[in-house]
């Protein structure tokens, strides 16, 4: 199977990562490359193969739910990429 | 006494408590060399005046208990520091400040290590050369414009270089292992669950570990009994008894049962990785070993593999850098705009390459045929290496297919890059402990390594194995400080 230049668009789109027609096109032929050398797992029945989900054979731990009452606010919001104390902005979303 | 920056981990330590050197004069050292070395492009963010004033404290409240008294140690730029920037390679991250500390690094700063700084990698992790970084690739000390190997190139290439004594890697697929190889240095990747992940810049959690980069055997078993530790931050930290490391370190491996898997005597190998190989074989037979053929049948399919199972956990932890709440942020005229302008400007070109590939394998449609059938391959690949662990007790391979390329060789070919971690891949997906150790030259001179593959939790073998080995080994690592500048 191949990758076309439309489905490249869509996958960018699902990403949230925009592109142009020139690096679409790009991608398009390293995809195809990569995606070709994948296909090679095809060779290998694997009907009656259970998917591996976890790599090391523990279960998850519960932990007590309760509340560890640091203030990190500060902390949060220390990175944020416009200056605000209070809160994260972003563009506007409601009109 | 011979120069500071050339001594190992276990010799800084000695002088440190036999107050031969202070703390300030190692760090100092470091530092001056580090000032000459910039061609190696090694540090993304330096941390030097406040090394200085740690080391000083150090020196005037002495505490000889600790595992790493006052000796000062780069890290990967891919694990968050608290106060000191923290970029993963990209240019996303560029103007990123840790609030908190991830728990390997704090580990080391417990038992009295001092950060020195912040050290290069391809952009997340993601990259065998270096060449991904955002900050420029790294020279390897072994030669001039040679990659030193990646994603762990600037920490490959610091101990190579003598700019920090030990290093702490990650290794998602060989990122730790390869670097070690191509700069004749000790790489180790832990076994899943050892070191906790948590304030690791995550690429692929599933196959993730921090583990030690040093000069030495005897280092890098001083350095993982300080990271290897249970973690509750860390919902896949283990909670098993580690050893001690450095006091359990024998060369006695006799008896000692180690594998040779056929499937790894690839097409178009040089022969020098096969002598190598075989060189390595029999210094475990005179170490006493028995060596033991062994079939590793899907080990042709573990890259495949690979290359859908990182890109797919990839695409699901890199959807965080959406320029909301840290890192870079593009403007938009609205919401979604300002995310897509984020992440086409923020992300380098194979970071993005791997997200759309996690993204499509991940896609309506596409999930059973990629990313499910991959996991059932993972299935059959860790079922290869148990069925092996019922027969041996440890398994030899080379480290990498070649030696150290050439900057600019294999950049406008993914696929090709790829292939130098098909010796290692297979190691994460089955989640198992594996060394790179130094084991002799190519034509070039340029370094090669041999591999050691553990059980879960065998590290103390692997490592007693290794320290056999190096001992017939005897590599040196002539580097010339061909990079030096006055």
């Amino acid at each position: 199977m191949s990758i076309d230049l439309k489905t490249v668009k869509h996958i960018s789109k699902l990403a949230r990562i925009s592109i142009d027609d020139e690096k679409a096109n790009k991608l398009k032929g390293d995809l195809n490359n990569i995606f070709e050398f994948i296909e090679k797992l095809n060779e290998l029945n694997t009907d009656n193969v259970q998917a591996l989900t976890s790599i090391a054979e523990t279960t998850l731990r519960f932990r007590k739910d309760e509340i560890k009452s640091e203030n990190i606010r500060e902390k949060i919001l220390k990175n944020s990429p416009e200056e605000n104390k209070d809160f994260f902005v972003v563009p506007k979303v409601v009109e | 006494m011979s120069d500071i920056t050339s001594q190992s981990l276990f010799e800084l330590t000695s002088n440190i408590k036999e107050k031969k050197l202070s703390s300030e004069e190692i760090t100092k050292a470091f530092i001056d060399r580090a000032e000459k070395s910039k061609k190696l492009n090694v540090y993304v963010t330096d941390n030097f005046e406040k090394a200085i004033d740690q080391s000083k404290k150090f020196d005037s409240n002495l505490n000889f208990d600790l595992k790493l008294p006052g000796i000062p140690i780069a890290v990967k730029d891919l694990f968050c520091t608290n106060g000191v920037r923290t970029t993963a390679g990209s240019k996303i991250l560029n103007n990123f400040v840790p609030t908190y500390e991830s728990t390997v690094t704090q580990n080391l700063w417990s038992q009295g290590a001092i950060l020195l700084g912040k050290l290069n990698c391809d952009e997340f992790a993601m990259g065998s050369s270096n060449e991904t970084s955002f900050f420029g690739n790294v020279q390897n000390p072994v030669g001039e414009n040679l990659v030193p190997g990646g994603s762990s190139g600037g920490s490959s290439a610091a101990v190579a270089a003598n700019l920090t004594p030990v290093t702490i890697g990650t290794d998602t697929g060989g990122s730790i292992r390869q670097p070690a190889s191509f700069t004749g240095t000790v790489g180790l990747k832990p076994t899943y669950g050892s070191c906790s992940r948590y304030g690791i810049v995550a690429f692929a959690s599933s196959l993730d570990q921090a583990g030690p980069m040093t000069k030495n055997v005897r280092d890098c078993s001083m350095l993982l009994e300080v990271i290897s530790s249970f973690d509750q931050k860390d919902s896949t930290s283990i909670d098993y008894k580690r050893n001690c490391y450095s006091k359990e370190l024998s060369k006695d491996i006799k008896g000692k049962k180690i594998g040779i898997p056929k499937e790894y005597r690839v097409d178009n190998m040089p022969d020098e990785i096969e002598q190598l190989w075989k060189n390595g074989i029999s210094y475990a037979k005179d170490c006493g070993a028995e060596i033991i053929d062994i079939s590793l049948p899907h080990t042709n399919y573990a890259l495949p593999t690979y290359y859908i199972v990182a890109p797919a956990e990839a695409s699901s932890n890199l959807a965080r850098y959406d320029g909301v709440k840290y890192g870079f942020r593009s403007p938009g005229q609205n919401l979604i705009e300002m995310y897509e302008k984020t992440r086409s400007e923020g992300f380098g070109d194979e970071v993005k390459r791997r997200i759309m590939i996690g993204t499509y394998v991940l896609s309506s449609g596409y999930y059973d045929a990629y990313y499910l059938k991959a996991q059932k391959v993972r299935q059959l690949i860790k079922k290869d290496f148990d069925d092996a662990f019922s027969k041996v007790d440890a398994i030899l391979t080379p480290s990498t297919p070649s030696s150290a390329f050439k900057i600019g060789e294999k950049t406008n070919d993914p696929v090709s890059m790829y292939l130098n971690d098909i010796f290692t891949v297979p190691i994460n997906l089955a989640g198992l402990p594996g060394i790179s150790i130094p084991a002799g030259k190519d034509k070039n001179n340029y370094p090669l390594g041999l591999q050691v593959i553990g059980k879960p939790f065998d590290e103390q073998n692997i490592l007693n194995i290794s320290y056999a080995l190096e001992d017939k080994i005897n590599f040196k690592n002539d580097i010339s400080d061909w990079w030096l500048s006055e």
